[in-house]
């Protein structure tokens, strides 16, 4: 098992994940003498106590405004396993922001600041972790010492958040009481909540498992590019087709079919590269895995470019030129029925049209209302026609083949991350 | 068999993914390389993507004029050994024809960000590779690995492109580039264990050697052309090594008997102060330096 976990922070303005990962980080003693000396000085200049918050929100207007604005990207360690953290904006015009950092997380850490209770951002951000379909989700219920250690208040607030994570499908869920300021239940267990024998934070963490093993499902390895060096030496001949396995396993011999064209052919090799200061070569090697960069040659000489995907013989997920997805709309223009935009999919870009927005989530009662447009920030169903077409796999059952990118084929900015949705078609 | 990757092969394919994205979308990509640890890993990085093909980018190395020979022989030798292609933007040929004047600290580190946006233009590079780590600084912890640069190669934090999943969106209008960190998930840990797994070699002045010095700012800095004492700081004989490698007047050194990677491994990992923060003064100069050098175009 890697002992890599990925993590990112969700929550609302002012509910503390800056002063969290700021206490985080410090307590497991990722926060070196030079940055802790940094803090000191801005905060002491500024009149104030050592402000945790410093230690991550790095931009001059983060720090004039005591908020966050992007994703910034942390990276530590304990003796158990090491760790990257996202620590995601909760300001709702920055939720694109939270969206990038969950879209890789094995965990999402939501925060709800105890006085206040569950908020419609502590709602979207559990929308967006289900639909991502983030593996757990820790609920941390902060400033709990501002509401003397209530007990009651801490139940009220992780039984609401239960219910609307069973409405999202959220499988793993699980809540603790913290003050990110003081460090209760942070990384030393707090004597003031004797009522919570849950673990803290960092205990929970250090267990928690990581990504779902993927390399036992169906092989997925779309092209990222062809390698034919035309040298005059022994790689005269060699043609390699260059990706990362999506899924399952490559093996030398395998049968496999090349998409979207649909012709069979078999694995004839798998090449590992070899470079040394003066040379570059490959070695053969038996088989690759999920995760894995290779660079694979196939037994017939046929027609395989960026674009294609290589997919187990067996267990073709086909082509489709029409799909049904849930969208997070990340644009201030609206997306509208008859929009042109661009689809990334794997290793292919392609033209789309929308031809129907069959509805949004309602944050209130987590139904699906009908819409005519998706606004900034709204979670949605839609239908695509592609005008090319794509090896897509459901996102349940895929991250890699059942995920996309709409983007703006004017300015080429990224409108909405997209996951493709099964037969049943639920929302979420 | 295995069923999964080890942290280093899951960073060393993550990297891998991107340079080939890159070859793919783009029409002229450049890597920054300027011999430092960071840009060495980087073309190792590329020339595994490719193999056994060769490298399919331009290196481009902005010179501020006041590099360790050391650094500049490893340079000159890789580019020749490997038959890449080398751009030199040149801190110096600006200062010597008026287009730029030295800074009143003598530091040069600053002065690379307009040379370098002209090679940019110039070369109509539309992706530019820099060996950028988010481990390193504040600011470089709020940079994606595809980072939409505009005409002026203004970097703008509050409005970054979502970056999702592994779906990196390299699209640009005439004019702007993209900004591409293959290393932005590593650390300088991981950088040096990489080095120490693939054997890869370093300029000399990485591992601990004898050097005169005197202590400026806490820092150790070498007494050379660019670089002299001022009164009242003496200058000594120590074993020293580098742990950045920048312009020799603002990069510092720090106390070291490691003469291998593995050595290097060991003393990093023991380290009670940050990279930059042992060797960056021009990181010091105000409590957002980084950031405003990014946000006019610098790496």
């Amino acid at each position: 098992m890697s002992t890599l976990l990925r993590l990112a922070t969700a929550g609302s303005v002012d509910d503390g994940k800056s002063t969290l990962v700021g206490r985080l980080l410090h307590d497991c003693k990722a926060i070196l003498a030079d940055q802790i000396a940094h803090v000191k000085t801005v905060s002491e200049a500024r009149g104030g106590d050592f402000d945790f918050a410093l230690l991550t929100d790095g931009l001059r207007a983060e720090r004039e405004q005591g908020i966050t604005i992007d994703v910034a990207y942390r990276y530590f360690a304990t003796d158990k396993r090491s760790f990257i953290l996202a620590d995601c904006p909760g300001h709702v015009q920055y939720t694109r922001n939270t969206v990038t950092g969950a879209s890789t997380a094995d965990v999402v850490i939501i925060l709800v600041d105890a006085r206040h209770g569950v908020l419609e951002q502590t709602r979207r951000h559990l929308a967006v972790a289900g639909l991502l379909r983030v593996p757990h989700v820790v609920l941390a219920v902060n400033k709990i010492d501002l509401v003397g250690y209530d007990e009651a208040v801490f139940t009220k607030i992780a039984k609401e958040v239960n219910e609307v994570a069973d409405h999202l499908g959220i499988a793993d869920l699980q809540a603790i009481p913290v003050s990110a300021l003081v460090g209760d239940n942070v990384v030393e267990r707090s004597e003031q909540t004797p009522w919570y024998d849950g673990p803290t934070l960092l205990a929970l963490l250090e267990n928690a498992n990581g990504r779902t093993d993927t390399s036992q499902q169906p092989l997925r390895f779309p092209v990222q590019y062809v390698i034919r060096p035309q040298t005059d030496d022994e790689y005269r001949d060699y043609r390699g087709y260059t990706g990362t396995v999506a899924s399952g396993t490559v093996k030398v011999g395998d049968p496999v079919i090349v998409l979207p064209a649909g012709r069979r052919t078999s694995i004839a090799g798998i090449d590992r590269p070899v470079v040394t200061p003066t040379s570059t070569a490959v070695v053969e090697r038996p088989s690759a895995i999920a995760g894995e960069a290779v660079t694979v040659r196939l037994a017939d000489d046929i027609d395989v470019a960026r674009g294609s995907v290589i997919v187990a013989a067996e267990a073709s997920p086909g082509t489709r030129r029409e799909l049904a997805a849930t969208v997070s709309w990340l644009s201030d223009r609206p997306l509208t029925v008859g929009a042109r935009v661009l689809i990334k999919h794997t290793t292919t870009t392609a033209q789309a049209i929308v031809t129907k927005i069959t509805g949004a989530l309602d944050l209130d009662t987590l139904g699906v209302i009908d819409a005519a447009e998706l606004a900034l920030n709204d979670i949605g169903k839609v239908q695509l026609k592609i005008a090319a077409p794509l090896a897509a796999d459901p996102y349940s059952a895929n991250t890699i083949t059942g995920s996309f990118l709409l983007i703006d084929a004017h300015d080429g900015w990224t409108l909405a991350a997209g996951m493709i949705d099964d037969e049943e078609g639920e929302l979420l | 068999m295995s069923t999964t990757v080890t942290e280093l092969d899951a960073l060393e394919s993550e990297s891998i993914f991107v340079f080939r994205e890159v070859a793919a979308e783009f029409e002229r990509p450049v890597i920054l390389f300027s011999g430092g640890k960071d840009s060495i890993v980087m073309l190792h990085l590329a020339r595994k993507a490719f193999a056994p093909a060769g490298v399919p980018f331009t290196l481009l190395h902005v010179d501020t004029g006041h590099n360790f020979p050391e650094v500049l022989a490893y340079r000159d030798a890789v580019v020749k050994e490997l038959g890449l292609r080398l751009e030199v933007a040149s801190v110096e040929e600006y200062i010597a024809d008026g287009r730029l004047r030295e800074r009143t600290d003598g530091t040069r580190n600053q002065l690379q960000t307009i040379p370098l946006l002209d090679a940019i233009n110039s070369h109509r590079f539309d992706a530019v590779f820099g060996g950028g780590r988010r481990d390193e600084e504040r600011a470089r912890a709020k940079e994606r690995i595809f980072s939409l640069r505009d005409e002026f190669g203004q970097w703008d934090p509050r409005n970054q492109r979502p970056e999702l999943w592994s779906l990196y969106n390299g699209k640009h209008r005439p004019g702007e580039h993209v900004r591409v960190f293959p290393l932005s998930n590593w650390t300088e840990l991981d950088i040096w264990n990489y080095i120490e797994r693939e054997q890869i070699p370093l300029p000399s002045i990485y591992y601990a050697h004898e050097r005169d010095v005197f202590e400026r700012d806490g820092m150790l800095l070498a007494v050379g052309p660019y670089s002299q004492p001022r009164e009242g700081e003496t200058v000594t004989q120590r074993l020293v090594r580098y742990r950045t490698v920048g312009d020799m007047s603002c990069t510092g050194a720090v106390a070291s008997t490691a003469t291998t990677a593995a050595d290097v491994v060991v003393e990093v990992a023991a380290s009670e102060i940050t990279e930059r923060g042992a060797t960056r003064a021009d990181d010091r100069a105000s409590e957002a330096a980084m950031e405003d050098r990014k946000r006019e175009g610098y790496f």
